[in-house]
């Protein structure tokens, strides 16, 4: 016959017993805590009064008066607080997401470089590691946008490739196609080439479990999404028109350009965090234990069937957390476009609270932003974590 | 007379320029022979067995495995291991899939099995070690013990004429040490040919042909389990059989 | 079978294994593809070389003269800014004729963070040796007592405010580390869900913000009347954000202390303190040796920051020395240069050192 589980023992209200403790001791930490809470308020709140610095976030609201260097959305002077903000947050995200994506193929290439049967290759990922690591972020950025600004020719005597790339001082510019439905049909092309190429895989894995015989799983899909990229560009009316940067008097115009703020920002971040995310994946490599490749060898595996089934997928579990820390540092560091003029969400806060003095909104304001993107980068690196992780007793 | 399957002549390998690791070995295998190789860490005996499958190379003598000189030749080098199984100290299973995968994982993609086939295989080579009902588990979820069964059912996949093994109980509980003796002593019996580096002497008696000793590279002496262990001729066999007999 | 055995003696092998030609044969010319990159690898380097030595060496100047090197603008180096202008860079705002005092304090903190890295000094007396260079080095740069003329905080710049703020920062944050890393894994909710808030807040922020809260939100929080330095208000922001990193870094030291220690240690009648004090932490501490180095670089370059919220530390000084200075603004490029070799050194050195201790930390522990 089993026994129920028993109740819970009944609480002996004595300084003894370790739960009482723990209450009295949790009592005082959050009397500390709220005290010094509450001490900080009311400090603030008495200087801010004797200051005559208003408080409250009506100022979103408010007439800018300033304006701003470049944008994604149209912005002028009369716009408010708020919309300078949210012009500043999406001028963040350019730099961060264009920045993550060069920096993890620059990382990822620096990073197995490490392990090249060639002693230059290897000499050089080496150095350009540890050069771009000993040496903080703020100076490589300020020296990225002085060579923008000092080392390149004015916009007159732009450098220039074939007529077609042009840099100087003014910045990057480069041929970009002219919108045309007709590239609304190439992107649905393109798409329905993917889920093709996507299916094909799967036939082709269904295959080789049935048969044994493996065959090229990249041609065919990579075939079928530019085919039908262009079939659609075809259909679409074969767009053709092209806006070419022109070299003007003063200025190179037309095209598709980047400021020289953006360009200092944008190197100086994906050089750096490349360092480190070479480092991460370097480590991520070694960590898989030498055996594995000795037990897979020994079953007549090939050297890319190991790296592929064997060492890839353990790799990538060891790479991934790290490597997003770095996309996270990435981000944090963008806000160091302050010092360089490019008009990031810290910089045009910046300017706010200079502007209306409401120093605490502001920079709460910053910490929201740059809070969110972590804590839901977090949340997703966990949860991606979870799934993928190596199951063990 | 049997054939040899595995031939050493004249095999000498050095470390670096300094460390003479395998030093003139002369060895003959023939088909379905046991054989136990001991000896001091250090002796190269690892090193003997990983040259079978191209594990290690070589620079002096030849290696011959059923019949293909084992050479840099790269196509000589996966003919032989498809008919070399071999058995880690560590296991090496791949953490990241379940039993079943590990199994089928070299019957598929070298041996261009389907997968239908390949797992039929593979159920058959988990019952053979008796651990069938842990297919779906992941390798670290396993004892050590069960991790080295599985180790040897993915060696026996592809149906190899000869199996190493290397140290296979040493980083096992001594609780588990057993259940892969039995699990080889099965296998023994079954017309495999094996070559076996390990520690366990009450393994050597009862299902070796032969048992070889060595020392600092070389093969010092060997002979059948009953007169080797009554009678062993060289001073440095005695010495070393009484330090490993003594518990 | 064996009755004889003749024992080989080892000999050495028919053709080298090692040698340089061997090497230089396997790692640079392996195979067509790795030949053809040290080829072009080699090219690039032989067409870059020539021009690059002969911009930083041959034709550079390396006097101080504005005249030669605006002459040379183009072809050569200006090193001559360096030559200029190092005094400003590196000491800052600090009165011209004083600067042996920041040389001296500056020589002595390094030379104190250099002999706490030998395993010797690792004694009890090190705390006080401490306090010692401390007081030292805060008396020869604030002055007024002993007959040094008095220098203002918002004076102080260049690398001895470097130095300053990293150490003093690494060192106030440590005991705050500790506890809110213990903190986090205690098992109290409010206590821990307090310290979690404290640590995913701080890394979830960058340290622009945290320099911006300090700089201008914490006047405010003082009581009517009080006013802080701005030094001190930079170095609370810089050790809070150290803090939070550091008590993430101890916490995987902790974490990493086998539960059976604290059993054994609970077994023994040892109180929680006790155990933390005298079995957890020194465990702890010590395998994380590597990591808070790596912290301690990421600190170091991180003082660089400091020049957004107007305290110049060494790239600040930089820019306060050329910016305002027609004559040698052009060649920033060389002083950047300067500091960049600078951090470099700091840098790479604590590095290399980090890597050691690693060694160090794992040689011990294998058999």
């Amino acid at each position: 016959m089993s026994a129920s589980a028993p109740k819970k023992k009944p609480i002996e209200w004595s300084w003894r017993s370790r739960v009482v403790r723990g209450w009295v001791y949790q009592a005082v930490a959050l009397l500390l805590i709220g005290g010094a809470v509450w001490f900080l308020a009311h400090n603030t709140q008495e200087n801010m009064r004797v200051r005559g610095i208003q408080s409250g976030f009506d100022f979103l609201w408010q007439a800018a008066g300033f304006d701003i260097g470049e944008t994604m959305i149209a912005f002028d002077p009369s716009q408010s607080y708020g919309r300078a903000l949210w012009v500043g947050v999406l001028n963040t995200l350019r730099v961060a997401v264009v920045g993550i994506i060069l920096t993890t193929i620059l990382g990822v290439l620096m990073g197995i470089g490490r392990f090249s049967h060639n002693a230059l290759v290897r000499g050089l990922c080496y150095g350009y590691v540890e050069l771009f690591r000993n040496v903080p972020i703020l100076l490589q950025l300020l020296m990225w946008y002085l060579f923008f600004v000092e080392v390149l020719p004015a916009p007159q005597a732009a450098w220039n490739v074939g007529d077609l790339f042009y840099l100087s001082k003014g910045g990057f510019s480069m041929p970009s196609p002219v919108w045309a439905p007709g590239y609304a049909w190439m992107g649905l092309g393109a798409l329905l080439g993917l889920v093709g190429g996507v299916a094909y895989r799967r036939w082709a894995q269904r295959e080789f479990e049935r048969t044994g015989q493996d065959r090229n799983r990249w041609a065919v899909p990579l075939l079928a999404i530019v085919g039908l990229a262009l079939a659609g560009w075809a259909a679409g009316g074969a767009p053709r028109e092209w806006s070419r940067p022109e070299q003007l008097a003063f200025m190179v115009e037309g095209g598709i350009s980047a400021t020289p703020e953006f360009m200092a920002v944008l190197i100086g971040l994906v050089m750096y965090t490349g360092a480190f995310i070479a480092e991460v994946v370097r480590g991520g490599i070694q960590s898989v234990s030498h055996g594995q490749t000795e037990a897979a060898s020994a079953l007549g595996l090939s050297r890319r069937q190991t790296m592929r089934m064997v060492i890839l997928p353990q790799a990538l579990r060891v790479i991934i957390p790290p490597l997003t820390n770095q996309y996270l540092n990435l981000t944090k560091n963008s806000s160091l476009a302050v010092a360089i003029g490019y008009p990031d969400v810290v910089s045009i806060a910046n300017t706010t609270l200079n502007q209306t003095g409401r120093a605490v909104e502001c920079i709460a304001i910053i910490m929201l932003v740059y809070l969110s993107t972590s804590l839901s980068t977090s949340a997703l690196m966990n949860w991606y974590n979870k799934r993928v992780a190596i199951k063990e007793r | 007379m049997t054939e040899s399957i595995v031939r050493f002549d004249k095999v000498n390998k050095w470390y670096g320029n300094d460390f003479h690791v395998l030093r003139d070995i002369d060895l003959d295998v023939a088909k379905g022979e046991r054989i136990v190789i001991c000896g001091p860490s250090g002796s190269g005996k690892s090193t003997l067995i990983r040259c079978v499958n191209a594990l290690e190379e070589y620079q002096q003598g030849l290696v011959t495995v059923d019949g293909i000189a084992l050479t840099d030749d790269v196509k000589a080098v996966e003919q032989v291991r498809k008919q070399v199984g071999m058995v880690f100290q560590q296991f090496n299973l791949f953490p990241h899939l379940t039993v079943l995968e590990n199994l089928t994982l070299a019957p598929m993609w070298v041996g261009h099995l389907p997968k239908k086939e390949a797992e039929e295989r593979a159920m058959t080579q988990l019952k053979r070690v008796r651990i069938s009902e842990q297919a779906r588990k992941y390798p670290l979820q396993l004892s050590g013990g069960q991790q080295q069964r599985v180790a040897i059912a993915r060696a026996l996949c592809l149906t190899p004429k000869i199996m190493l093994f290397d140290e296979p109980t040493s980083a096992l509980d001594p609780e588990m040490i057993n259940e892969v003796l039995d699990v080889m002593i099965e296998l023994a019996g079954q017309g495999i040919t094996m070559l076996c580096v390990t520690h366990e002497m009450g393994f050597a008696r009862s299902v070796a042909d032969r048992v070889i000793f060595m020392d600092q590279g070389q093969i010092v002496e060997q002979n059948a389990p009953e007169a080797f262990f009554a009678n062993p001729q060289n001073e440095r066999t005695r010495d070393f059989l009484s330090k490993i007999i003594a518990h | 079978m064996a009755d004889t055995f003749t024992p080989i003696a080892p000999r050495p092998p028919p053709v080298n294994t090692e040698g340089l030609v061997l090497w230089l044969k396997r790692n640079l010319f392996g195979d067509w593809k790795s030949s053809l990159t040290t080829v072009l690898l080699v090219g690039l380097v032989l067409y870059l070389l020539p021009s690059l030595a002969q911009w930083g060496l041959f034709q550079a100047v390396f006097g101080a003269n504005a005249d030669a090197c605006q002459a040379a603008r183009g072809t050569g180096a200006c090193w001559g800014v360096v030559t200029e202008k190092w005094r400003v860079i590196i000491f800052g705002r600090y009165p011209y004729e004083q600067q042996w005092r920041p040389e001296l304090a500056t020589i002595v903190m390094v030379l104190a963070l250099v002999l706490s890295c030998v395993r010797w000094f690792w004694k009890p007396w090190l705390a006080l040796m401490w306090a010692v260079v401390l007081a030292v080095f805060f008396t020869l740069m604030g002055g007024g007592v002993l007959g040094l003329q008095p220098v203002r905080t918002d004076l102080w710049g260049g690398l001895p405010l470097t130095v300053m703020l990293a150490t003093l920062s690494i060192f106030l944050a440590f005991p705050i580390a500790v506890l809110v890393a213990l903190g986090r894994r205690s098992q109290l909710p409010a206590i821990r869900t307090a310290c979690v808030i404290y640590i995913e807040l701080i890394r979830g922020v960058p340290l622009i913000s945290v320099l911006f809260m300090a700089s201008f939100m914490f006047p405010l929080f003082m009581p009517q009347g009080m006013s802080i330095d701005v030094l001190v208000r930079v170095l609370v922001g810089i050790t809070l954000f150290a803090a939070a990193y550091m008590a993430e870094i101890v916490r995987g030291g902790l974490q990493a202390i086998p539960k059976g220690q604290l059993e054994a240690a609970d077994t023994l009648g040892l109180s929680y303190w006790q155990t933390q004090r005298k079995i957890v932490l020194p465990q702890a501490l010590a395998m994380v040796v590597p990591s808070m180095m790596n912290n301690f670089i990421s600190i170091f370059k991180d003082t660089s920051l400091v020049t957004i919220v107007s305290l110049y530390e060494l790239t600040g000084a930089l820019g306060l020395a050329l910016n305002s200075d027609v004559e040698w603004r052009p060649f920033k490029i060389e002083a950047y240069l300067f500091i960049t070799a600078i951090y470099f050194a700091f840098c790479f050195a604590m590095s290399r050192y980090s890597l050691w201790v690693e060694k160090q930390v794992s040689v011990s522990r294998t058999r």
